[in-house]
Formats: C-alpha cells, sequence, structure tokens
C-alpha cells in the first residue's frame, strides 16, 4: 500500500498547462521566425527570374538619349520593370535619419529635464502626456502632417515639393519621440545617486554634474534609445506614405520627394499579382526592411542588458 | 570679525554667470514643452476642424456618393468589430506567455532570448506585419484550411478574420510587456502561502495571482485595443475595404446577427488614409476627413487616458512607485 | 528586590519555573521526550548554487512537541525549516543532498506528491500574507483546492479551524469583510487558522511573531502552547525568551551547522556547547 504522501493525484492537467504555458511563452520567439521564413520564402523567388544585379539598376536603351543608360529606379509598372532598391533605401535614409537626429535632440533634452530638473508634480503630468503622444495612430500625424503642417514647412523654407522627407521626418520624429524619452530617461535615472553627489562633492555645477557624470554615465542607454528610434523611424509606414509625396528618387536632397522602403509596399502591394515577379519584389523590400530593423533592435536590445548587468553588479 | 573670513565670504557668495549652464536649462526646458504642445496641438486642430462635421447622422449614416457625403457608420463599426476579435486571440495568448516568462521561465539565457524576442517583436515595422498577414495567414494558413476542408475561398481570402489576427500578432509584445509587469507586483509572499497550503504551481497562478494581477492585465488589453483600434499598414491588404456598401454581418440561423468573421470591412484609420489621399474630391471630403480623425482619436485618447488611469490605480493599490 | 532576583541561580527552580541563562523563565509542562519521532534528518546538506546553506544536520523531531530553532541571522535556522515542507524547491538554483523522513517516508523521494506532503506540513511565515480576500475564503482556499465545493462543509471547517486558531470571537460575524482590515496579530492567527484548514500534523512556523507587537505575540504564543497538544510545530526564533517560553526542544544553528539540539530545559539551563552559552547569553557578536 502506497503512503499519503507518495499518492499522485491530478498531475497531468498542470503537466499539461505547463506544456501549454511554454508554448504561449516561446510564441514570439515562434511568430518571429515565422516572419523571417515568410518574408524571405517570398523574397528569393524573386531571383528566380531576376538578375540580383536588378536590385542596384539596369542597363535602358533610352529613346530619348539614344543610347543605354543605366537607371537605379523603382519603377515596377513599366514596358521595362526596374525594382532598384537603391532609391527606396535612400528615401528611407533621408527620412529616418533627420527623424533620428530631431528626436534625438529632443528626446535628450526631455529626458534630462524629466530626470534631472522635473519636480515630482510635473514628471506625473509629464510622462502620461507622453504616453498618450506614442498613443495617437501613426495615420492621424500623417494626416495632421499632409493637411497643416506640409504648407506651413513649405512657406518657410519656400521648397518645390509640398510634400517632402523632411515633412515626413517631422512626423516620424514625432512618433518616435515618445519611446526615445522613456528609454533614455529610465537609463539617465538609473545612475546611482552617490556618482551624483560624488561630482557635487567636487563643487560641480548642477550642469557639469548632468554633462559631466549623469549623460556619461546613461551613454549606453542613450545610445541603445537612439538605434531603437531609427529602427522605428525606418519602420514607420503611414506617416511616410502620407507625406513624403512618394516619388522614387535618388537624391540627398531633403526638400525633395521621396519613397521610402515602407510607402513602396503600402502603395503597390494592393496593387500586385500573386506570384508575379513584382509582388516577390516586393516582399523582398519588406526582407531587406525586416532586416535593417531586426538587427538595430537587437543592437540596442544587447546594449541595453548590458547595461542593466553593469548597473545590478 | 576675522581678515580670513573677510576674505572667503565674497568667494562664497558670488554669483557668477555661467552662460552655457542658464543656456542648458532655457534649452531643456523648452524642448520639454514640445511632446506637450504636439499633443494639444493635433488635439487642438483636430478638434477645432473636425468638432463641425460630428453629428448623429454623421455617425449613424453609410458614406453616400462616391464617399463624398453621408457618415462613416460602417467604419466605426469595423473598428470595433475587429479590435474585438482582435482582442479575443491576443489576450489570452500574450497573458498565457507572460505566465509563462514569470512563473516559469527563471532568469536564465532561455528567458533573456524569449524577453529578447518579444521587444525584437514589438520593433517589427508594422508594414512587414502587412506582409507576414498577406504570406502567412491568407496564402499558408487561409488557402492551407480550404483545401483541407474543401470549402473553397472562404478562408484564403482578405477578410476580418486575418486582419484581426496580423494585428493580434503586433499587440501581442504590449499585452506581454504590461502582463508581466502585473505579474511581478504580486509579492512573492502570496505564492509561497498557496503553494504551501498544497497548491499546486497552476492553482496558485489561477485562484492568487491572477486575481491580484487583474487590473494591470486589464490596463495592457485597454493600451493594446487603442494601439490595434489605430494601426493602418498591418489591415491594409489583409482584409480592408476601400467601400462596402453593406455591414459585415451574417444573421446565424437566418435571424441572429453577429459579425462575420469572413467578410471584408470599413475602418476608421484606413478611411482616413483613402480619404485623404485616394478620394475621389480631396478638396470636398475635408471635413469627413477631418470628422473621422476626431472620432479616431477621441477613441484611441479615451482608451489610453482610461488606461493610464487604470494603472496609476493599479500600481497604487500594489504599492509601487506610480510613474 | 531587583537584585535579589536577579542573583537567583541559574537553573533554580523558582515558584514559576525554571529560570534561563537568556534571563527568562521555562514554564514547567508535562514531559513529551518520549512522544514518538516525527521528523528525522540526516546528513542533510543543502546548496544554494555553490553556496552550502546547510551542512551534515542530523536531528529527530519529536511528534506533539514544540522545537524552537535558534541561532544568528543567515545560520540556516530558516533555510533548514523551508526543507522540511520543500518550499526551497521554489528557489532555482536549491539542491539538496541528505534525507528528510516524515513519519518514515522521505520527503525527497521520487514519488512524492508535494503538494500531499505541504498539506500535511502547513506553514506560517515571517510575514503575515493573507489573501485579499474575505476571511471565509482564506481559510476556505485550502479546502476548495483540494475539491470541498460542499458549502455546509466549507463553513463547518472554517469555524472550526478559526476556534482552533483563537480568532473566531473576534470575527465571526464578519467573515465576508476583507482580511486585509485585520490588525497584524489578527491577520497572523487567521494565516494559522488557514494551515489548520488543510487539516496538517506539522506546522512549521518562521519567526511568527516577529513582524507583531507584544499583546498580538503573546497571543500568538499561547496559541502555540494550545496547538502543541494536536500538532507537531516547529518554530524559528530570534528571540530568546520565546523560545524559552514557547519550545520544549531547542535546536542551536550557527553557520549552516546544528551546533546543539536538545530539550529546551537543559539547552537554556546547562549548555554542553561553549558558542550555545554565548549565543544564550548574548555575549555572541
Amino acid at each position: 500500500m502506497r503512503h499519503r504522501l507518495t499518492k499522485k493525484s491530478g498531475n497531468f492537467s498542470e503537466w499539461l498547462i505547463q506544456k501549454l504555458l511554454l508554448l504561449a511563452g516561446i510564441s514570439s520567439m515562434l511568430i518571429m521566425a515565422l516572419i523571417f521564413v515568410f518574408l524571405f520564402k517570398e523574397a528569393v523567388r524573386f531571383f528566380f527570374t531576376a538578375n540580383p544585379f536588378d536590385l542596384i539598376g539596369k542597363w535602358v536603351y533610352d529613346d530619348w538619349e539614344g543610347h543605354y543608360v543605366f537607371k537605379m529606379m523603382w519603377q515596377s509598372i513599366s514596358e521595362v520593370p526596374k525594382y532598384s532598391l537603391i532609391p527606396l533605401i535612400c528615401g528611407s535614409l533621408l527620412v529616418a535619419f533627420p527623424a533620428t537626429v530631431i528626436a534625438g535632440v529632443l528626446g535628450l533634452g526631455c529626458a534630462i529635464y524629466l530626470s534631472e530638473l522635473a519636480p515630482s508634480k510635473v514628471r506625473e503630468i509629464l510622462k502620461p502626456t507622453l504616453e498618450l503622444l506614442a498613443g495617437i495612430p501613426s495615420v492621424v500625424i500623417g494626416f495632421v502632417m499632409l493637411a497643416f503642417i506640409a504648407t506651413f514647412i513649405q512657406n518657410t523654407f519656400h521648397t518645390k515639393f509640398r510634400l517632402n522627407a523632411f515633412v515626413g521626418a517631422c512626423g516620424v520624429a514625432l512618433a518616435v519621440l515618445p519611446i526615445m524619452i522613456t528609454i533614455a530617461e529610465d537609463a539617465m535615472r538609473a545612475v546611482p545617486k552617490d556618482l551624483r553627489d560624488a561630482s557635487y562633492a567636487l563643487g560641480a555645477t548642477k550642469w557639469q554634474t548632468v554633462w559631466g557624470t549623469v549623460v556619461p554615465a546613461a551613454v549606453s542607454g542613450i545610445s541603445a534609445a537612439i538605434i531603437l528610434g531609427f529602427g522605428r523611424a525606418l519602420g514607420e509606414t503611414m506617416i511616410v506614405l502620407m507625406a513624403t509625396g512618394n516619388a522614387a528618387l535618388v537624391t540627398g536632397n531633403i526638400f525633395s520627394s521621396v519613397r521610402t522602403m515602407t510607402a513602396n509596399i503600402a502603395a503597390e502591394l494592393g496593387s500586385v499579382a500573386q506570384g508575379s515577379e513584382h509582388y516577390y519584389a516586393l516582399f523582398l523590400v519588406g526582407a531587406v526592411l525586416f532586416t535593417f530593423t531586426f538587427v538595430l533592435n537587437l543592437v540596442s536590445e544587447i546594449v541595453l542588458n548590458k547595461m542593466r548587468q553593469k548597473l545590478r553588479m | 570679525m576675522s581678515e580670513a573670513l573677510l576674505l572667503t565670504l565674497p568667494k562664497l557668495t558670488s554669483q557668477r554667470v555661467r552662460w552655457s549652464e542658464i543656456l542648458s536649462d532655457v534649452l531643456v526646458r523648452f524642448f520639454a514643452l514640445i511632446p506637450l504642445s504636439a499633443l494639444g496641438f493635433i488635439m487642438y486642430m483636430i478638434i477645432r476642424k473636425g468638432a463641425g462635421t460630428i453629428t448623429w447622422s454623421f455617425l449613424s449614416q453609410m458614406p453616400l456618393n462616391g464617399m463624398t457625403e453621408g457618415g462613416i457608420f460602417p467604419c466605426i463599426f469595423g473598428t470595433l468589430a475587429i479590435t474585438l476579435l482582435m482582442i479575443l486571440m491576443a489576450l489570452p495568448l500574450g497573458v498565457a506567455a507572460a505566465i509563462y516568462l514569470t512563473e516559469f521561465a527563471g532568469r536564465g539565457f532561455f528567458f533573456r532570448v524569449i524577453r529578447a524576442a518579444v521587444n525584437n517583436l514589438a520593433g517589427v515595422p508594422s508594414i512587414v506585419f502587412g506582409l507576414f498577414g498577406v504570406g502567412f495567414f491568407i496564402l499558408f494558413v487561409g488557402r492551407s484550411f480550404d483545401h483541407v476542408l474543401k470549402t473553397g475561398m472562404l478562408f484564403g481570402q482578405p477578410c476580418m478574420l486575418w486582419a484581426a489576427a496580423t494585428l493580434a500578432v503586433l499587440v501581442l509584445p504590449v499585452i506581454i510587456v504590461s502582463t508581466e509587469e502585473a505579474l511581478n507586483a504580486v509579492p512573492q509572499s502570496q505564492r509561497s502561502a498557496s503553494l504551501a497550503l498544497g497548491a499546486t504551481k497552476w492553482q496558485t497562478i489561477w485562484h492568487v495571482v491572477l486575481p491580484q494581477a487583474r487590473g494591470g492585465i486589464l490596463t495592457g488589453a485597454i493600451l493594446s485595443i487603442s494601439r490595434g483600434a489605430g494601426e493602418t499598414a498591418p489591415i491594409l491588404f489583409t482584409g480592408c475595404a476601400y467601400f462596402l456598401p453593406r455591414l459585415p454581418v451574417v444573421h446565424l440561423f437566418g435571424v441572429i446577427p453577429i459579425v462575420n468573421p469572413f467578410d471584408q470591412f470599413m475602418e476608421l484609420s484606413y478611411h482616413i488614409f483613402i480619404m485623404a489621399t485616394q478620394s475621389l474630391d480631396a478638396v470636398k471630403t475635408l471635413p469627413i476627413q477631418y470628422g473621422t480623425t476626431l472620432v479616431l482619436i477621441s477613441l484611441t485618447f479615451f482608451l489610453n487616458f482610461t488606461a493610464i488611469i487604470f494603472r496609476i490605480h493599479f500600481r497604487k493599490k500594489m504599492g509601487m512607485v506610480s510613474v | 528586590m531587583l537584585i535579589a532576583e536577579e542573583n537567583q541561580g541559574i537553573g533554580e527552580k523558582t515558584n514559576m519555573g525554571t529560570r534561563t541563562l537568556a534571563g527568562g523563565v521555562l514554564s514547567d509542562r508535562e514531559d513529551v521526550t518520549r512522544n514518538p519521532i516525527k521528523i528525522f534528518t540526516r546528513e542533510l546538506d543543502m546548496y544554494y548554487g555553490a553556496v552550502r546553506a546547510l551542512q551534515g544536520i542530523t536531528a529527530e523531531i519529536k511528534e506533539r512537541a514544540v522545537t524552537a530553532l535558534i541561532g544568528p541571522s543567515g545560520c540556516g535556522k530558516s533555510t533548514f525549516l523551508r526543507t522540511l515542507n520543500r518550499m526551497n524547491d521554489t528557489i532555482p538554483g536549491a539542491r539538496i543532498e541528505g534525507t528528510v523522513m516524515i513519519d518514515g517516508v522521505n520527503i525527497y523521494g521520487a514519488d512524492v506528491n508535494v503538494a500531499a506532503l505541504r498539506r500535511m506540513v502547513g506553514m506560517v511565515f515571517q510575514k503575515q500574507n493573507p489573501f485579499p480576500k474575505s476571511i471565509f475564503d482564506n481559510v476556505a482556499y485550502g479546502p476548495r483546492l483540494h475539491g470541498i465545493t460542499d458549502k455546509a462543509v466549507l463553513e463547518h471547517m472554517v469555524e472550526e479551524s478559526l476556534k482552533k486558531s483563537a480568532i473566531w470571537d473576534e470575527v465571526k460575524d464578519r467573515l465576508d469583510t476583507s482580511a486585509m482590515q485585520l490588525s497584524g496579530g489578527q491577520q497572523q492567527r487567521l494565516c494559522i487558522a488557514r494551515v489548520l484548514a488543510v487539516g496538517p500534523e506539522i506546522i512549521l512556523m518562521d519567526e511568527p511573531a516577529s513582524a507583531l507587537d507584544p499583546l498580538s505575540t503573546a497571543k500568538i504564543e499561547e496559541l502555540i502552547h494550545q496547538l502543541r497538544k494536536n500538532y507537531t510545530i516547529v518554530i524559528v526564533t530570534h528571540n530568546m525568551q520565546q523560545a524559552a517560553r514557547v519550545s520544549d526542544f531547542t535546536a542551536y544553528f550557527y553557520m549552516g551547522s546544528l551546533v546543539e539540539f536538545g530539550e529546551t530545559k537543559t539547552i537554556f539551563t546547562n549548555p554542553t556547547k561553549k558558542e550555545t552559552e554565548d549565543y544564550i547569553t548574548g555575549r555572541f557578536g
């Protein structure tokens, strides 16, 4: 006869629940893997029919010029479809880079204010404000840029195009600002009080302490915020779709119309025949975009993890 | 007074003006005002321009005359229906994932890998989710269902079901992160008490931990509903319709009206996008654009505001720092 | 008068009980030294990762008696307590070697049902930890887990448990109110009632009165005295007088080892080891 301590009971359901929870637990990993597989599965098919070199440009006979010219263009609806990624990457960078700079400068300032200067009452108002700002749908920001800001910027800078990379960048900066502030502020608040005290004890002023001690100590967190913000800026879709003019040009002019990778997919996937070269090309753009943001997110995650470990020690 | 003291006094009290310090101070304070004023500006402009459009008939009517007149009722209906369907899929999965992470995964390498996956998923561009929705849900899962169940083209086409599933994947990290925070806020002593009474781990989670974390989980759910309601890119190709002359409703047994997850749908954020960029007469439809934006932003603002209030309340109850 | 009292010899019988080294007075009680052994540990080692928290603990704990575990902070007494109902299982990296036998069963055996073990070996924690539920639901929590749903049976069990833990009269009119509204001492007695409701044979107490005021502490000690008749009690305490007042046996732990274990009477009046005497008389660090 078994002792009552060794009577097994109801262990199967417990086991089953644990396995189900494990499955849910790894769901994010599973989804990441599925996204990867289903993007690249379609993306590689592009190379079944097209030349990898096409992703940079194509020699096309130009009727006007009367000879072949090398064209770096994204022109999917054309007699000779051209799928150069250069103008799209160029467009994405021309939006994401200024957006990150704008949001980085503003974000660092806000983070310093929140962690070093703000009285707790002000914090209690500003932090929820940031969340509410983060909660504004990107289509609304896009609409506001399109409806109000674009004209204002055109009149101020006398730009040729009403909708251009800069207008998009301003909108994207607004969209990525809250998360950048949050991460940078967390990093600065994690700087131990001892370090600040040591600086004050040496006779440093408030701002000497901020610039000389707090910001350098939080530099990894701040860089993580910038990297993450850049990743989010690259991935932003609706704002750039509505506010950048959508002309796929290779340009370095920030006031030129551009087309980003994200906007390109959003604008064209709806009208494409599944299984066509064009369809695969769009998935290829998605795969490139996914790779960029994946790497950026991963780097910022690693930087933040390192920082947390250092602080724990 | 001694001579030495007299000499040191002016030094201690001298106010040397440091322009760089003043500049830093002013600049940082000015920067801190920008998010606040941006939010204020957006809200003010949308309310000022959109308030005039909001009438009962605008909220309750179908679009008319090639969408240049009439209301946005089907968009409101579609937004509510799809976010509801989304949260039904995302909440159980996200909560279960967070339970696994906080209660079972430990704090080792595996835990960090899962955390990295969650954070990375949160950073995947929304348009990539759109591609994923098309490639995975519609063409792979949907077509496979149709093939196996012999249902023709029921599953293998853009519809509310797949749009909701795509959004569910997108908001999953939001739910996981906020549920994790809520579960971690439940004191360890509560778990110990239950385990010491002979409860199994799951009984402890179900009867003790989850009830106490309810407020925090609810916060996450509201936040993700708001996020889902505002997203456009993931649903562009997975089920959203430019115009539908009917509501996506089917009558169960011919009588009970329910949302038809196999139908396409109209949606607020998509409606704003097409009205602003692809409308037949973008100037004539401006009031509709402002009105629709006001409706959407009121919805998300209300949801976010509720979530923030809930969270402050929850954190106070659990004795946590509130901001 | 005061001086005269202090000059009375250690270990001498006073009219109240036996005076101890720690200054308290042992109450005279019936002899429990011949009670059967309930818990037996042999060469028990416990590791947290690479750190050895317990080494070679061999002890016999008698049935229906109170055994006090004393020693400085971090000496392993709480760790030892938690090995007895396997609460250390929940700590990642915790590992055990040696045996713990309860009623002749090795509780670390592969076939042991941990939930059943914890039902048999109840535990009261240092900080009272009632669930944020009603008083009734707190006590009924355990029985409900184990499948009792009949309202009448539950009511009976709750009433019995609350009576046994001497809190029934204070709460009988407000069983539906939240347990969080009770005072600290009441909460701790409620936690004891919650343990009693699952029908344990052994009750482990981890400094159950350390967070309470003297009056509540006295009530808990009185309760321990009552429970001793039907339960085997193992109590960790920082308070030497408390150990002397409530326990029949005392174990002195130091740096993960069991230094001395014996009748409280002996330990507190005539310890065999110098370290024990130093600790009890307060000469220790």
